[in-house]
């Protein structure tokens, strides 16, 4: 390969370059800057489709890592690696970045560089969240990701964007400072941030923790994602962060960041405290099912269209913990494409309702009716992008979500049951929406000189539409090369069916004979 | 059989930075009547804090005056430490004093006799000598703290600093006596020797504590800093939430891991002072509307994480690789928490405008537009203070939390955990006001001069110290661990 194994060093380092380049080029030249941040992530994004040919389909452990010492005491190494699940939240994150440049052509006009280079180094920190093997790693790209999101928020967002910003930073910050505190006792306990060798010692018996020990463990990290996802009732940031956010700030807030969440429950929080994971699962399924009825039924209500989606966004997660949390492969697959279908379908739907407040710069659903007659083209593709959000089958949301109550259902049929009734609610606010907004008469005389979508805009909707599609009908291109990592979570969740094959990654392997004392142990439990 | 000279001059090595410092500012009080330019004041006062730290170079580890000096490695960490706040100091001062029209000479002088004091803080192996350099460093500062004599504010920070410093010293001098009139030595090497654990040698290593703890701004002792911090010339603010602060911490950590008496009473008298440190500085900052004055509460904050590994080092005593790890949690913190001060401060200082008229939030509106530089290396700093990754701060308080959690201080881990929240958010304050508000009403001409070069370029080397020590803190932890520090651990 060209870039000689260091693909991933790539991906995480690019846009980081490409940020110093606009930083430094001082062009005053709007329209220089914002082709240059295209091109920068366009190349990213080409970049990141080279990690599809690089993992091969059915790979156990990680196909790719990168590794080199950083730091000896405490050793803290550079420790990239990606599975099939960590590829394509990459290539979500990269796909939605020139999404995000190209929606920001006309909306951003203050401080354009300074914009760009936040979206970029939003972009790094997000990347290097989904390929750190390295638990410090990890968290210092969760951390670094933190500023650029707070400043996209308070410096372009709208009128109560610094409320919005400081509520998130300060929510982040209170679940990422317990991670640290989580990740250090780690350290002390086994003398490394390594996240493979960790599960290794664990799962090998090496690392005995006793049940109180673990469960605190397990909600360090887990009150750190739980935040971040947003699970019930740790969601109040997400309204304000979305409805005060710039449109591009929505597009990767909801597309690729509450993923971060999802993602560290499945790499961390299941594979390291499986026990603690399995006692906490019920509370934390009642959780999700109660974030799936309440954010659908709080979006029902909304008179504002972007507080709706943001609330859309809370219930569709929920799916995805539930997902999580049921432990079963299917669920787990559906966990993960119902990440990546969100993130798309979302992201679409923050694009469409800034498009209509580009042209109104109101969110308000009463100030909007009738649309379809002077914008059909835009009419038609938010109801395309809405049925797919509300899970219409050959759409990618029915994927996902049909997966993860297939899966639960198994487990607990109950919980599927609860879960089904967010599916039929989301059909409700959305299909309401849209008749509110599109269909009746036009009420107020503004809305019919609106203007359809330009070809830019087009664009960007047909691409998003064609991956809306295309992941609708094509779902085994996905499944199929995330499949072995979700069985592997799945299989050291599940002490029965366990055996060597299931530990991933490198690192040291135990010894025949603590494996076998693991398996007495995890037996009596 | 050495001679008299021999021995003399071997002494003298070991106390070579502190007679470079010392000698320069009597130099440069004499120069004062013969030479006008300011410029050339500050080239010699920068030549002389330089010339101090490097010396360093050629002195040799050993103890020296019958073993009122003992010059190791951990000393030599500090002579570089404080020697390099002298130096940034004096030439963030530079304009800072051409703005303020004050004197230079004596300004430098007194800088320089302050880190001759720090110098002997860091390097005495007895308590009397202690106390010598602490008040050689104590009574430089007061002077400096009152240097704007037609401010009202700076009169009151000198006076206030005096008479409670005083006060302080007092306290200290009487716990030496108590501990002489117990164990009948005052030397750390002799002490440690000893068993004496006897309420008299308690109550003198508590009246110690006091003295020292007042002047690292440890709560509850801490209730002059703030008032003495505003009103000190911003410059010298710096000055004494690095310099000072890190030399005593020195001075305390030296005493109190070789005098081992009493090690359960000092884990608890540690604990306690580390959390009330950490929650009055950082309510306290909290509430302000002073820049000024929220960094001389973030600075007690600061303290408090500091102490927190003091109540590490107490509590694994049996664990030497513990300890030194402890140990190098409070030099790394310490080291980098000073670089940053100084950084802080001196963006300060320059935005403050002449006679420091602009130092509420309100006046940083909109600072991102009107000084980048100022706004971007300020935020740096701010986000290090506040311990987000790749700074010097996160690692700093990333040790501090191995530290703890290390030695199963669980609770002092969360309490830090609190804190940082709560410092999140006045952080996060003065950066959302720098580049998400604007100025209320019309920016004033003198408000939006830029920042002179010598400032420039001390924020320019604090900002690349802070990123080099957030990207590769090796280098320095390898200094700070590679020798075990000769301090002696029974």
């Amino acid at each position: 390969m060209a870039l000689n194994g260091h693909l991933l060093t790539f991906l995480v380092f690019f846009p980081a370059a490409g940020a110093l380049a606009l930083l430094w080029l001082r062009g005053d030249d709007e329209v220089w800057i914002r082709r240059f941040a295209l091109v920068v992530s366009l190349v990213e994004f080409l970049a990141s489709l080279l990690m599809l040919r690089a993992i091969p389909i059915g790979a156990s452990g990680y196909p790719m890592e990168e590794f080199a010492k950083w730091i000896t005491s405490p050793p803290i190494n550079y420790h990239l690696g990606a599975d099939g699940i960590s590829m394509f939240l990459v290539i979500l994150t990269t796909f939605l970045t020139p999404i995000c440049v190209l929606a920001s052509w006309q909306g951003i006009h203050a401080r354009i560089k300074e914009f760009h280079v936040m979206l970029l180094l939003l972009e790094v920190g997000v990347v290097g969240v989904f390929l750190s093997l390295d638990m410090f790693l990890f968290f210092l790209f969760w951390e670094i990701m933190l500023i650029p999101m707070a400043f996209l928020i308070g410096i372009w967002g709208h009128d109560r964007r610094i409320y919005a910003a400081v509520k998130f930073v300060l929510y982040t910050m209170a679940g990422s400072i317990l991670m640290l505190v989580g990740i250090i006792w780690l350290y002390n306990a086994t003398g490394t941030f390594d996240l493979p060798t960790i599960q290794v010692m664990i799962h090998s018996g090496q690392l005995v923790l006793s049940e109180r020990t673990e469960m605190l463990l397990f909600l360090a990290f887990f009150v750190a994602f739980a935040i971040k996802v947003p699970l019930f009732p740790l969601h109040t940031w997400l309204p304000d962060a979305h409805v005060e956010a710039p449109t591009a700030g929505s597009i990767i807030l909801a597309g690729v960041l509450l993923k971060m969440g999802t993602y560290g429950m499945i790499r961390f929080c299941l594979p390291l405290f499986p026990e603690a994971a399995h006692r906490a699962a019920p509370y934390v399924a009642a959780l999700a099912i109660i974030g799936i009825i309440y954010g659908a039924l709080v979006a029902l209500v909304q008179p504002n269209l972007k507080k709706l989606v943001a609330y859309s966004s809370v219930s569709h997660l929920g799916f995805v913990v539930l997902g999580i949390f049921a432990f079963r492969e299917i669920s787990m697959q559906g966990a993960v494409y119902q990440m990546l279908a969100h993130g798309i379908s979302t992201g679409a739907l923050f694009l469409l309702v800034g498009m209509l407040y580009d042209r109104r710069h109101t969110f308000e659903i009463t100030e909007y009716g009738g649309l379809c007659a002077p914008m059909p083209k835009l009419a038609a593709f938010f109801l395309f992008v809405a049925l797919s959000s509300m899970g219409l089958p050959m759409l990618n949301g029915f994927v996902g979500e049909f997966l993860v109550l297939l899966g639960t259902y198994q487990a607990h049929w109950h919980w599927a049951a609860w879960a089904t009734t967010g599916v039929i609610l989301s059909a409700c606010y959305l299909l309401w929406s849209y008749q509110r907004v599109f269909y009746g008469d036009i009420t107020h005389q503004k809305n019919r000189e609106l203007k359809d979508t330009s070809a830019r805009e087009s664009g960007m909707l047909w691409a998003l539409s064609v991956v809306i599609l295309w992941m609708g009908i094509n779902s085994p291109f996905f499944t199929r090369r995330f499949a072995v990592p979700c069985k592997a979570v799945i299989e050291q969740m599940n002490p029965n069916l366990m055996h060597e094959a299931a530990v991933p990654g490198v690192g040291v392997r135990g010894s025949g004979l603590q494996a076998q004392n693991s398996m007495e142990r995890l037996a009596r439990h | 059989m050495e001679s008299l000279n021999q021995v003399m001059l071997r002494n003298v090595f070991h106390v070579l930075p502190e007679l470079l410092w010392c000698g320069f500012g009597v130099m440069l009080m004499l120069l004062q009547p013969f030479v006008k330019s300011r410029q050339v004041l500050t080239f010699l006062a920068l030549v002389g804090a330089a010339a101090g730290t490097l010396v360093t170079f050629f002195t040799f580890v050993g103890s020296a005056f019958s073993g009122l000096i003992q010059f190791d490695t951990f000393s030599l960490f500090f002579h570089w430490l404080v020697g390099l706040v002298a130096f940034l100091v004096i030439l963030s001062s530079d304009s800072y004093l051409q703005r303020e029209n004050l004197d230079g000479a004596e300004f430098y002088a007194l800088v320089l006799f302050a880190t001759t004091g720090m110098g002997v803080l860091a390097s005495a192996q007895e308590l009397l000598t202690a106390f010598i350099g602490l008040e050689m460093s104590s009574i430089a500062s007061y002077i400096l703290a009152g240097y704007r004599r037609d401010s009202i504010k700076a009169s009151e920070s000198a006076v206030k600093y005096f008479l409670l410093g005083s006060f302080a010293t007092a306290f200290f001098l009487y716990g030496i006596a108590l501990v002489y009139g117990v164990t009948g030595s005052t030397n750390l090497a002799a002490l440690s020797e000893t068993n004496s654990n006897g309420t008299l040698m308690r109550l003198g290593l508590t009246l110690i504590l006091v003295g020292l703890g007042f002047k690292v701004a440890a709560a509850p002792f801490q209730i002059w800093t703030p008032d003495v911090y505003e009103g000190a010339p911003t410059p010298v603010t710096a000055l004494f939430s690095a310099g000072p602060k890190a030399a005593t911490f020195a001075l305390l950590l030296r005493i109190f891991s070789t005098v081992h008496a009493a090690t359960d009473y000092w884990f608890w008298a540690f604990w306690v002072l580390a959390t009330l440190t950490m929650f009055v500085g950082n309510l306290g900052a909290l509430v302000q509307n002073n820049v000024k004055r929220m960094l001389a509460y973030s600075s007690i904050a600061h303290a408090g994480y500091t102490l927190v590994a003091f109540a590490a080092v107490t509590s694994v005593r049996g664990d030497p690789e513990a300890v030194a790890a402890a140990y190098a949690a409070v030099l790394f913190y310490l080291a980098s928490y000073s670089l940053v001060s100084v950084g802080a401060f001196t963006v300060v200082s320059e935005i403050g405008g002449q006679g420091e008229r602009y130092l509420t939030y309100d006046e940083y509106a909109g600072l991102g537009t009107r000084q980048p530089f100022a706004a971007a290396a300020l935020t740096l700093f701010l986000l290090s203070l506040l311990g987000l990754p790749i700074t010097a701060g996160f690692f700093g308080k990333f040790y501090i939390f191995k530290a703890a959690i290390r030695s199963d201080l669980v609770w002092l881990a969360v309490f830090i955990a609190i804190n940082t929240i709560i410092g999140a958010y006045y952080y996060f304050r003065l950066i959302v006001m720098m580049y998400m508000r604007e100025y209320k009403g019309t920016v004033p001409a003198d408000a939006s001069h830029g920042m002179s070069p010598t400032a420039a370029m001390v924020v320019a080397v604090t900002a690349l110290i802070t990123l080099y020590l957030g990207l590769a803190p090796n280098h320095i932890l390898g200094i700070v661990l590679s020798q075990p520090l000769i301090l002696s651990t029974r």
